[in-house]
Parts: C-alpha cells; structure tokens; sequence
C-alpha cells in the first residue's frame, strides 16, 4: 500500500527534503463560548451548552462549567475531551485538599493550581481555555482568565471560546462603563451560575437551537 | 499466662495454634477508648468517646471522613488509623477518579483487612494496632462494618469497639430492634447512650465526644463540639437534669496521670438550662 507525497514514496518524503503534514490531530474544537463577570460580593458565570464537531451538534446539553466549591468554579471552552480530564483532574486535586485542610479551598488557590495544571503539560497541552471564577478570601468578586498553557491573571470580567472575539468588545463596551450586561449568545441554551456568599445558584436560559 | 516463647515473631505460632504478635495487637485496639456504630434501615451512626492526653492537649480525633458515603471510627494506635485512613481516601479518590462513581464500601473493608492480613505473614512487618468501625452507605443502603489487627472483618448492625466496649455492646444488644426504624436523631442518641455506658467516670460533654452520621440523602458528616452540643442537652434532659458531680476525665487506661477534663467545657455547658434541641 505504497503512498506517495508529492510523487515520492511517504518514507523517502523526509529524506527527499519535503514536509510532511500529520494524517490525524489529537485535538479538536467543540465550540462553545464561556464568560464570568465579578461584582463587588458576587460572581456570574455562564457557558453554552451545545456541543459541536465541525458543522455537526454532537448534543445540545453539555456543561462546561465545573462546580468545585461554594465560592469557586471552573469553565473550559475548547476541546471537551481535555476539558472532562482536567476537570476530573482538578475534582480529585479538591477533595485532596479538603482531607488535608480541612476546609475547601478558596478561589485563588484554585486559580494557582488551575495554571499549575495546565503549565504540567506545556509539551502537549490541554486545549482548553479557561475561566476560574468566584468570590476571593474577602468575598469580592474574582475572575481569573487563562490561555491553554496556564498563563492567567485576575480580571473584572472575562470571555472564551467561539463567540470571544464577537463577545469582547460588548464587555469592554458594558463593564467599562460599569452597565448591567446582557448576554448575547448563540447555542442550544446558556447555563449560568450566580455565586454569592449564600452559595452558588444555577439557571437556564434557552437560546436559538441553531 | 506463661506464653512468652512464642510471642517474639509475629510468624511463629504458639504450639495451640495462635499469634500472639496478632492478639497483642487486637489487645492495643481493646485500650482505645470506646467507639460506636449503628445502623438503621436509612442511615449510619458513629460515637466515639474522644481522649485528652493531659489538661493543656486537645482530645484526639477518632472520626475520619472517607468519601461523601464513607467515614471511620477508630479505636487503638491513632497513627496506624491515620495510615489506614489515608489508604482508605486514595482509594475512594482513584474509583471516583476511575469509575464516576462512590466506591462500594464492603469491598473497600475487604481491601483493608486484607492490608491487615499482610502483616500478619510478614516477619519484617508488624500488625496494625487499630480496629475500624467503617460506616456507610450505598445502593444496597446502610452499613457498619468492623476490621480487627487480625485481617478479619465483619459487617454489624451495631457494635463497639475499645475500653469497657462491653458495656456499650450490652446496651446495644437491649435496644438494637429498635433501631431499622429510627431516625438519624434517635440514632444519634442510641449511639451516645451506648457511649456513655462505658464512662468509668465523668459524663459525656461535647468536647470528649463526636458522632458522625451518613446514610440517604446525608452525605458524612462528624458532629462534634457545639455540634454535638443538643444531643448531650436531649440526653441530660432524659435523665432528669444534668449528672451531678463535677465532670473528670477518664483515666488513660495506660496508667498516665488523670487529666482535669471537664473544668471548662462545664462552665460552657451551663449544666442543663435546656437550650433547644436543633432539628437534625
């Protein structure tokens, strides 16, 4: 089952000077777009639910957003497969420091482990992008924005995924004149989640199917 | 009883077929102070009657959360339980890892004793000197279940571990058909009425004693200190007012010096005003 690259047999296509392109990725793009904004003793997180490969919706009620304590949570847009590892990884990661502390662990910790985790495999790295949102150690709002290696830093607000570069500038637009936002989103349905002091409160808000 | 000659090893038997190393181990589990478990058709119960060393040192800890399903009771060498304790996490940790699912607790017990059994053939190591009451609950409903230095393991529907345990056991054997249609706080109380009969002095105060409950709908939690704190009110006021005597430690079987336990937690508890039973 001879191949051939540019009319050169595939084994001699490197010796012959030509590149060659991989046959397979191990990623892919699921779509979706997430966005958390931090109030002054609040958080607002929210994320699509549908999940797509190319042209295709894999299903319309995926969650992208991970729940880890009362004060914290984690949303991954980006290749879903990395994001169900990384958020086992970092549920396990939990419940470890929960048996050693004593007591959960707070939003910027978790923060810190999220880049951590994410920089542990920057020779291979886990496509996600990620949001880490909540209330921090005095009960302010807190956002935490990520590329896929781990390099994060804490913002007012913050977007991912798909829709980021249509959703950006409505932030910056809204947020910097410090306005109540509306989400403009296209996705099956939205979930978003509310963390105040009295815990964390979810709900659905259903969008255009398609 | 002369029996020397065959207790150095832990793999040499006596000439009647025991291992003594093994025996002595269970023995260190019998000066643990006391622990208790019980089931109801819903829900499991731990007591456990926690020690101070001295006046100024906190009272160790006997209860150890497993898993939201899952937690122990310890009674013997605390550091051998904390081993275990760790053992028992990491594994729940990996099958939820694993499996996205909670660990089935009778093969996580069937795990531990067979750690236990190891070190009882091993001429290098020696035997765990702590028994486990592991409290939990799964599809199939509650269970207790009771591991020994041995390697062998029993599930219960009640039992006691530890110092003056038998008394505790008696207890439980007179009310334990009472307990499949408890509730979790009639439980809670059955289980510090059996603790409390292995007081040999002093009373229950909510910082010698933790309970800790799981079952449907309740994922473990160790109530202890102000959390314990109804429960002994709801037992003074059974008895018709709170125990007379200013309340002393139990004396560390171990022969160490008798602590003052109770100065300040009776000055906390108020002797018995009654403060309201919190809804469980």
């Amino acid at each position: 089952m001879a191949t051939l690259t540019a009319g050169v047999p595939k084994h001699a296509a490197g010796a012959a000077g030509i590149k060659q392109h991989a046959s397979w990725s191990p990623y892919d793009d699921n779509g979706g777009t997430t966005l958390a904004v931090a109030g002054a003793d609040y958080c607002i997180v929210a994320a699509s639910m549908r999940m797509s490969t190319g042209y295709s919706i894999m299903t319309r009620r995926s969650s992208k957003i991970l729940q880890l304590t009362d004060k914290c949570v984690i949303a991954s847009a980006g290749f879903q497969a990395d994001m169900k590892a990384l958020h086992k990884m970092l549920q396990s990661r939990n419940v470890t420091y929960q048996h050693s502390h004593a007591k959960p662990m707070s939003c910027p910790a978790t923060a810190q482990l999220l880049s951590n985790t994410l920089y542990h495999r920057r020779f291979f790295p886990l496509f996600t992008f990620n949001i880490c949102a909540g209330l921090d150690d005095e009960g302010k709002g807190a956002v935490y924005t990520y590329d896929a290696i781990g390099s994060y830093e804490r913002t007012g607000y913050s977007c991912q995924g798909s829709g980021k570069d249509l959703m950006q500038p409505v932030l910056d637009n809204q947020l910097k004149a410090a306005s109540p936002l509306l989400i403009p989103a296209r996705g099956d349905t939205v979930e978003i989640f509310v963390i105040t002091k009295e815990g964390v409160r979810r709900e659905e808000l259903e969008l255009k199917k398609d | 009883m002369f029996r020397n000659q065959y207790d150095t090893d832990v793999t040499t038997w006596s000439p009647q077929g025991r291992l003594f190393q093994v025996e002595y181990a269970m023995e260190a589990v019998k000066q643990g102070s006391c622990a208790v478990g019980l089931t109801s058709k819903t829900h499991a119960v731990l007591a456990t009657l926690k020690r101070a060393q001295n006046e100024l040192s906190s009272y160790q800890r006997k209860i150890f959360k497993i898993d939201d399903h899952m937690g122990i009771a310890i009674s013997g060498l605390t550091a051998d339980g904390r081993v275990l304790c760790r053992y028992m996490r990491n594994e729940c940790l990996n099958h939820r890892y694993v499996y996205e699912s909670s660990m089935p607790i009778g093969r996580l017990v069937r795990q531990v004793a067979d750690k236990h059994q190891v070190c009882t053939q091993r001429s290098w190591k020696r035997p765990y000197g702590v028994g486990l009451l592991v409290a939990g609950h799964d599809a199939r409903g509650p269970h207790l279940y009771n591991t020994c230095p041995s390697g062998n393991y029993w599930e219960y529907k009640a039992m006691a571990i530890g110092a003056r345990s038998q008394a505790s056991k008696t207890y439980l054997e007179k009310h334990f058909e009472a307990f499949p249609t408890a509730t979790p706080e009639e439980m809670i109380l059955h289980g510090l009425r059996a603790l409390a009969a292995s007081l040999s002095e002093g009373e229950l105060t909510k910082a010698n004693c933790a309970v800790a409950l799981v079952g449907e709908g309740s994922s473990f939690v160790v109530l202890e200190e102000d959390d314990v704190e109804p429960y002994i009110q709801m037992l003074k006021e059974e008895e018709g007012g709170g125990g007379g005597a200013e309340p002393m430690a139990e004396a560390a079987a171990e022969g160490g010096a008798a602590a003052a336990e109770g100065g300040a937690a009776a000055a906390a508890d108020d002797g018995g005003d009654g403060a309201a039973p919190m809804e469980s």
